[in-house]
């Protein structure tokens, strides 16, 4: 259904224009589009940007936004995407008390079954790093509760789709 | 000093104007575009400056230029105020695809985002306003964006585009060369349309028993006026015009039904609710057009010919979305589709012409008695130029009267409007604009009372230009299409609409511009021939019309298209 809300992945490809951000930004925002991850980063190819939207909306309004960004003539490409359509993961990390998870004794436990790791430790805290859907992050952050989180962040969603086009990897 | 083949960027910014073929500069001076002023000094010989009266005259003034000859405007301003004062022009630009490229003073690169004096964000603010904007902060820069902008702002849909020109930029010293720009990895202005898309066409317009077509300013944009006459002959399709459409065909042409939208004629918009294949070609389904979306031509299947990929599906989805130059894909479909005839269905907008005929136009253009209604002042003009005049209208009734009831001989880019934004004001700069674009030629603005004084200012343009623009004011003493609204739609309620007017013939005198009062209906030709009669001559005429005139008939807002008022009390009713 055309007029269904859904959450859609945008991937705009661009030049590193200055100001291009806050033009894709304005767009989302006419379009009444709430953004609801965003990252930014260089593509495999040189002097080109690849920025990743995540959105709430229809796929009419979406398709709309895509287009408006597509038009800006420093972008050389959008992609839009449900969720079943990409791979897709974030970066979380965690602050935790060092003390509470030496005492709880389940810490391995806890890390190993959420497939995440820690990437620095002194006496005060801990900092614990996690990949995965929003979701997953969610649960490891519901789990750490109890150890008293000082501090949690997310990354902005990067994507690929799970289109295999012969050309594009030659 | 300036040594060896050194330049100041300031130079190089008139050098590279010049390469790049422009002629004419509208703008107005200020402290952060004076290295450019000042090198203008020596560029007279090469740069015509107009010298505006308020930014925003020039920005109007460009996009009348533009508008009149099909080349791109060029404006300058100074930074901060000079630069938020063509805000508004440019937004216009960008509504009706006017390719305009503002050039904007700014403050030095150190200073930039410290609140400097007359220092403003002037990319972030014509940044959703602009097809592609860019700050310039040193000279060596100049050249090429100067290049990429013209390429931009003319290429594919044409629009505004801003270069914000630093201090620094204009006064470091730079070696100069120019080169055209052809083309930019990441936009490709003409996508070129397949031929199983041309085809699928082909197929949708062979089968149809009642063809129709809509088009829009993309036929000027694209030259495709011949080819649109060609396509519509060869399928012997009826077409109706959006306003930025009009004077594409010349009135008389034989399938050539009118203006379709909310002051549209009867026939194109009631047909295009009764045809079976519509087609719809450099036109974008602006809510002016459509009236209510869900009840537009929901029984016909539709072609949408566009060069702006986002235009299609927007509003409406098609059968068929061809996203390409206009004239391209009407050369590609006529060479393909057959040879056809449809005379009855064509027969049967007869009934709607004459209905309008009879119970608005008749009325208009030929009333018993009274004050001298808006149409009958739009008619005299056409009739007295033959019509050949470039016709430019302010926004309101004196726009949509405008858009009704005049002529045009066949020569395109003939009616210049502010459409997509409506702004007031643009109408004596851009005539200013079409004017200073085509000398030759008579240029005749309709305006009413408010829109006159929102850029009155620009007589002194006129008078110190020598401008020619004949300038004719439907004076209703009301912001008449705001009373209109208020007077069917708002019970009457005529709330902040009267407006007092100033003497104007007091003001023209005032600016040394020949001037003259219409009262009466047995004045009005010989006034409207003297005004004419020295092409050269600015003329204003002060047309006291009927104060309380409507323009009918009209699609009220949130109906469906055929859903058509003929007066205040009565609808537009098949068979009698
Ligand atoms: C800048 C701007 N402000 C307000 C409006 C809203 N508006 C549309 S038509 C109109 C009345 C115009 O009155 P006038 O210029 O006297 O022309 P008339 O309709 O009487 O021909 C107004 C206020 C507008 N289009 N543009």
């Amino acid at each position: 259904m055309a007029d269904s809300i859904k959450t859609y992945t945008v991937v705009i490809y661009t030049e590193n224009s200055i100001g291009l951000l806050s033009q894709i930004a304005n767009v989302f925002t006419r379009r009444n589009l709430n953004i609801l991850s965003l990252s930014a980063g260089e593509s495999a190819e040189e002097g080109s940007y690849h920025i990743t939207v995540v959105t709430d909306g229809t796929e009419r309004n979406v398709r709309g936004a895509a287009l408006l960004v597509e038009k800006r003539v420093d972008v050389i490409r959008v992609d839009y995407y449900t969720d079943s359509e990409i791979v897709y993961k974030e970066l979380a990390m965690y602050k935790v008390p060092t003390k509470s998870l030496l005492e709880s004794g389940s810490m391995e436990k806890l890390l190993s079954g959420h497939q995440a790791k820690i990437v620095d430790i002194n006496k005060k805290f801990t900092v614990i790093q996690k990949t995965g859907t929003a979701e997953d992050t969610s649960a490891l952050l519901e789990d750490l509760k109890d150890y008293g989180i000082c501090e949690f962040i997310r990354s902005g969603r990067i994507a690929v789709s799970k289109q295999w086009n012969a050309e594009e990897a030659e | 000093m300036e040594q060896n083949n050194l330049i100041t960027g300031a130079e190089a910014l008139l050098k590279a104007l010049v390469d790049e073929g422009v002629d004419t500069i509208f703008g107005y001076p200020g402290g952060q575009i004076m290295p450019v002023y000042d090198k203008l000094y020596y560029y007279g010989d090469r740069l015509r400056h107009i010298l505006v009266r308020h930014e925003q005259g020039a920005i109007h003034a460009a996009q009348g230029y533009a508008r009149a000859n099909g080349r791109t405007g060029v404006v300058m301003v100074t930074s901060g105020p000079g630069a938020t004062n063509v805000v508004t022009g440019i937004a216009d630009a960008m509504a009706d695809s006017t390719p305009v490229v503002v050039l904007t003073g700014q403050v030095s690169v150190a200073a930039l985002g410290t609140d400097a004096f007359q220092e403003a964000d002037v990319i972030g603010i014509t940044s959703a306003i602009t097809k592609w904007n860019h700050q310039i902060r040193h000279a060596d820069e100049i050249a090429e964006s100067v290049a990429k902008a013209f390429y931009i702002a003319g290429n594919g849909r044409p629009g505004p585009v801003l270069l914000d020109i630093t201090k620094d930029a204009q006064n470091e010293l730079v070696e100069y060369s120019y080169r055209h720009c052809t083309g930019i990895r990441t936009y490709n202005p003409y996508p070129e349309p397949s031929d199983a898309d041309i085809e699928r066409a082909v197929e949708l317009i062979d089968s149809a028993q009642r063809p129709f077509v809509v088009f829009g300013q993309g036929i000027t944009i694209s030259h495709a006026e011949k080819e649109l006459a060609a396509f519509l002959t060869k399928g012997d399709i009826p077409a109706g015009a959006t306003m930025l459409g009009l004077s594409a065909l010349p009135s008389d042409f034989p399938l050539y039904e009118g203006m379709i939208g909310m002051h549209g004629n009867i026939a194109p918009n009631v047909k295009t609710n009764e045809c079976d294949v519509l087609i719809a070609v450099g036109m974008r389904f602006d809510d002016r057009v459509t009236g209510k979306v869900s009840e537009y031509a929901r029984q016909a299947k539709i072609i949408h010919i566009d060069i702006d990929k986002c235009e299609i599906g927007k509003i409406i989805q098609p059968e068929v979305g061809i996203c390409g130059d206009a004239r391209e894909v009407l050369t590609r479909i006529t060479a393909k589709m057959r040879k056809a005839s449809h005379r009855e269905w064509i027969g049967s907008f007869d009934e709607c012409r004459q209905a309008e005929q009879q119970l608005v136009i008749e009325p208009e253009l030929r009333p018993d008695g009274g004050h001298i209604r808006m149409g009958e002042v739009v008619d005299m003009v056409a009739k007295v130029t033959g019509n050949k005049a470039i016709v430019i209208t302010d926004v309101g009734q004196n726009q949509l009267i405008a858009a009704r009831y005049s002529r045009y001989s066949g020569q395109g880019r003939s009616f210049i409007t502010s459409g997509g934004l409506g702004t007031m004001g643009f109408g004596i700069p851009a005539a200013i604009g079409a004017k200073t674009a085509c000398p030759d030629r008579p240029v005749c603005l309709f305006v009413g009372d408010g829109g006159t004084q929102m850029t009155i200012q620009e007589f002194g343009t006129v008078m110190q230009e020598g401008t020619g623009v004949k300038m004719v004011i439907l004076n209703n003493n009301w912001l008449g299409n705001v009373r209109q609204w208020q007077e069917l739609f708002f019970g009457g309620r005529y709330s902040q609409t009267r407006m007092l007017n100033p003497d104007y013939m007091g003001i023209c005198r005032a600016y040394g511009i020949d001037s003259a009062v219409v009262e009466k209906r047995e004045d009005l030709e010989n006034a409207v021939r003297t005004m004419f009669e020295d092409n050269d001559r600015p003329y204003l005429l002060d047309v006291h019309v009927l104060e309380e005139g409507n323009v009918m008939p009209m699609v009220p807002p949130g109906k469906g298209i055929s859903e058509i008022m003929i007066n205040e009390k009565e609808w537009y009713k098949k068979n009698g």
